[in-house]
């Protein structure tokens, strides 16, 4: 294997130095600045397996600072923007930073709050877990926001509590000036046998303007811990915008998520799930839907290191323009993770001659009596299709938007939540005149 | 004035060498049925679609008019929403359609077309509901994605139940008898004699003289090499299920 360039950390010295910290998260900043000074860069285009398909210099090469607090939006502005629902408990984060006017206290069983004050008693509990979940200590955007990590969220679902209310961690990126970056950070323990809802959003309050979000997610799934989560990725076009989720699964847990990623320029879904106990499931669904020049990119992973796991992706991508999405899950099923189902699929729209999709999915498997399946498609609209609904009074533009809805209904029905799920089909239904239909001649 | 008029048209494939409808002429009065046999490559269902405004055929000379108004360079949905149905042969699949959210939004089309009021979803949901009741779909088939999974037969009654609530003013059947069995041949019989007024017209296109014993046409025309050959009352289809297309053939490639 090629050694990779090491990556540039000059550009974020001075924020790094600058910036003040409770103490506690102090020595975790301070490792991951150390380890980051030795990261492989993921800008590097030669034997980069990680940043295979995704070009990052567009976005490495943005002279991005430290977005410090500034004026809040209200919460009718961003009730536009976001999804809401006032029986939410909602953490809102401006910039990277609490707002507590736009939050909502926990109530319930559940503890809900800001990294920043955590109590003694819960900094003990949080900092078993911080920055522990699988890889995040190796891969350059994970270190670069645990070197600033400075507040974020945290939420402790306790052993047994059923919380029927869903936590909303709702990240806002608000006008800027100049390149803006934040580090969204949030870590979530789910007790044993607990049942909790997850909502984690990313939008920005201008189309226009240019920010970084490079967050970092970590669920923690104890004994028969149930998680159902939702991520939004609802972000400008002008935006970056690299997510990482990371979730450890200890014995008979179960996370169903659901993401739905449109808006960033450059955008990168990057989640990897480990299975640390016998019994876990994973069940790991989105929609992405891109155009004109933006890139989108789902990078998935699954490690089945204990027996009885059933892992599942199902991703659906929507391209039009000259947009580009990459669709790159692996499941891995290690030596003794035997009795593994595990099933991977990504089927593409493509709505012009010019969208293009890498799709890869791919299995390594090291465990005898497993059930593997993997499978992918890409494939533009069919105009016989087009021809039998316009044949029935449907327009094209009409029978094309039909066939959009219709090809995303299958992962937007999924949804649970009717607030999240109005949100997204409004969302939808805004784009959809941007996603024309475009014949090659 | 007929209700269908069709001059001497030629048609085939876009950018292809070989026209495949070679001067066909055909003129369908209001209240009509006219059927529309020949073999294999014919040209039927060349005919169908280019009725219909396929947009992989191309018109090279004629035209075609609909109700007096040449429709010869409208799109499909163009000559949809003005009362002209086609039958697929082949009905799409369409994932995540509904039949109803399908058809209620080929109704509103038509609606807004005329300029008439849209039907409410409760009013509309009435309406359909019947019509899978006469048509005999199982109600099960309606909630999911259109076509999708539906058998052969079920792709076809589906086709009824969309012209049974469209109401066209021309329906263009296309081989729908082909692959049904007797029951569900029946259903679509029942459908087109039900449908039948003086007002409307069918073009049954088929292969078969089987479904002529149970919808009684006006007229019946042989097509052989993109052309009629030969043009009849009811009569003729009987003559042709004896005697079979060979003479007509024969009679073509002699002309």
């Amino acid at each position: 294997m090629t050694t990779l360039t090491r990556a540039r950390t000059g550009p974020f010295a001075a924020d790094y130095a600058a910036l003040k910290a409770a103490a506690w998260l102090t020595p975790a900043r301070e490792r991951a600045w150390e380890r980051l000074q030795e990261a492989a860069s993921p800008s590097e285009r030669r034997g980069n397996e990680r940043w295979k398909y995704t070009d990052v210099r567009p976005l490495t090469s943005v002279p991005y600072r430290l977005a410090h607090a500034g004026a809040l939006p209200g919460l009718a502005e961003v009730k536009k923007i976001a999804p809401w629902d006032d029986a939410w408990t909602t953490l809102t984060f401006v910039d990277g930073h609490f707002a507590p006017a736009l939050s909502t206290e926990p109530t319930g069983r559940v503890a809900a709050g800001r990294l920043a004050t955590a109590t003694a008693s819960v900094q003990s509990l949080l900092e078993a877990r911080l920055a522990k979940v699988q890889a995040i200590d190796e891969e350059y955007f994970t270190l670069l926001n645990t070197a600033f990590l400075s507040d974020g969220a945290y939420v402790h679902v306790p052993d047994n509590a059923v919380e029927e209310r869903a936590v909303h961690l709702l990240f806002i990126a608000s006008p800027a000036t100049s390149p803006r970056v934040a580090h969204p950070r949030t870590l979530v323990i789910a007790g044993k046998n607990s049942q909790s809802k997850f909502v984690e959003s990313y939008v920005s309050l201008a189309d226009s303007d240019q920010h970084f979000s490079n967050a970092v997610t970590e669920f923690f799934l104890d004994d028969g811990a149930q998680v159902e989560h939702y991520r939004i990725l609802a972000e400008n076009e002008k935006s970056h915008h690299i997510g990482n989720t990371r979730v450890h699964h200890m014995a008979n847990s179960r996370f169903n998520s659901i993401s739905f990623a449109i808006g960033p320029a450059i955008g990168r879904n990057d989640h990897h799930a480990l299975i640390d106990g016998p019994g876990a499931e994973t069940n790991l669904s989105g929609l992405y839907m891109t155009t004109n020049g933006q890139h989108m990119d789902n990078n998935i992973s699954v490690n089945h290191e204990k027996p009885h796991g059933t892992s599942r992706q199902y991703y659906k991508g929507i391209l039009a323009g000259k947009s580009r999405a990459v669709f790159s899950g692996i499941v891995v099923v290690k030596p003794g993770a035997d009795k593994t189902f595990a099933d991977q699929k990504d089927l593409n729209l493509l709505l012009s001659p010019g969208a293009e999709v890498d799709t890869k999915p791919s299995l390594e498997i090291f465990a005898d009596d497993v059930k593997c399946f993997h499978g992918a498609t890409a494939g533009h609209v069919d105009l016989d299709t087009l021809y039998y609904m316009r044949s029935r009074g449907i327009g094209l533009e009409a029978a094309t938007q039909m066939l959009i809805r219709g090809f995303a209904a299958e992962v937007v029905e999924r949804i649970k939540l009717p607030a999240l799920a109005r949100y997204v089909e409004g969302v939808t239904e805004k784009m959809l005149p941007e996603f024309r239909l475009e014949v090659p001649k | 004035m007929p209700l269908l008029e069709v001059k001497d048209i030629h048609a085939r494939v876009v950018n292809a060498d070989k026209s495949i409808l070679q001067g066909l002429s055909l003129s369908i009065n209001p209240g009509e049925v006219h059927a529309i046999m020949g073999p294999n490559g014919s040209g039927k269902s060349t005919l169908a679609n280019v009725l219909a405004g396929r947009p992989d055929y191309e018109l090279t000379s004629g035209e075609i008019r609909l109700a007096g108004e040449d429709i010869s360079a409208l799109l499909p949905e163009e000559r949809a929403v003005r009362g002209l149905f086609l039958a697929f042969q082949y009905p799409a699949e369409i994932p995540g359609v509904r039949p109803w959210q399908f058809l209620k939004a080929s109704v509103d089309a038509i609606a807004e077309y005329r300029g008439e009021k849209k039907l409410g979803v409760r009013e509309f949901t009435k309406v359909f509901e019947q019509a899978v009741k006469e048509v005999a779909i199982n109600p099960e088939l309606s909630k999911r994605s259109l076509n999708e999974g539906f058998s052969g037969g079920e792709k076809k009654r589906n086709e009824m139940l969309q012209m049974k609530i469209l109401q066209p003013r021309l329906c263009v059947m296309d081989e729908t008898d082909s692959g049904l069995d007797i029951d569900a041949l029946k259903t679509v019989a029942a459908i087109v004699n039900g449908m039948r007024s003086p007002e409307r017209s069918f073009l049954i296109v088929t292969h078969y003289q089987r479904i002529l014993e149970h919808v009684t046409p006006d007229f019946v025309h042989i097509l052989v090499g993109g052309r009629i050959v030969k043009s009849g009352n009811s009569q003729l289809a009987r003559e042709l299920e004896k005697t079979g297309y060979e003479r007509f053939i024969k009679v073509a490639a002699g002309a």
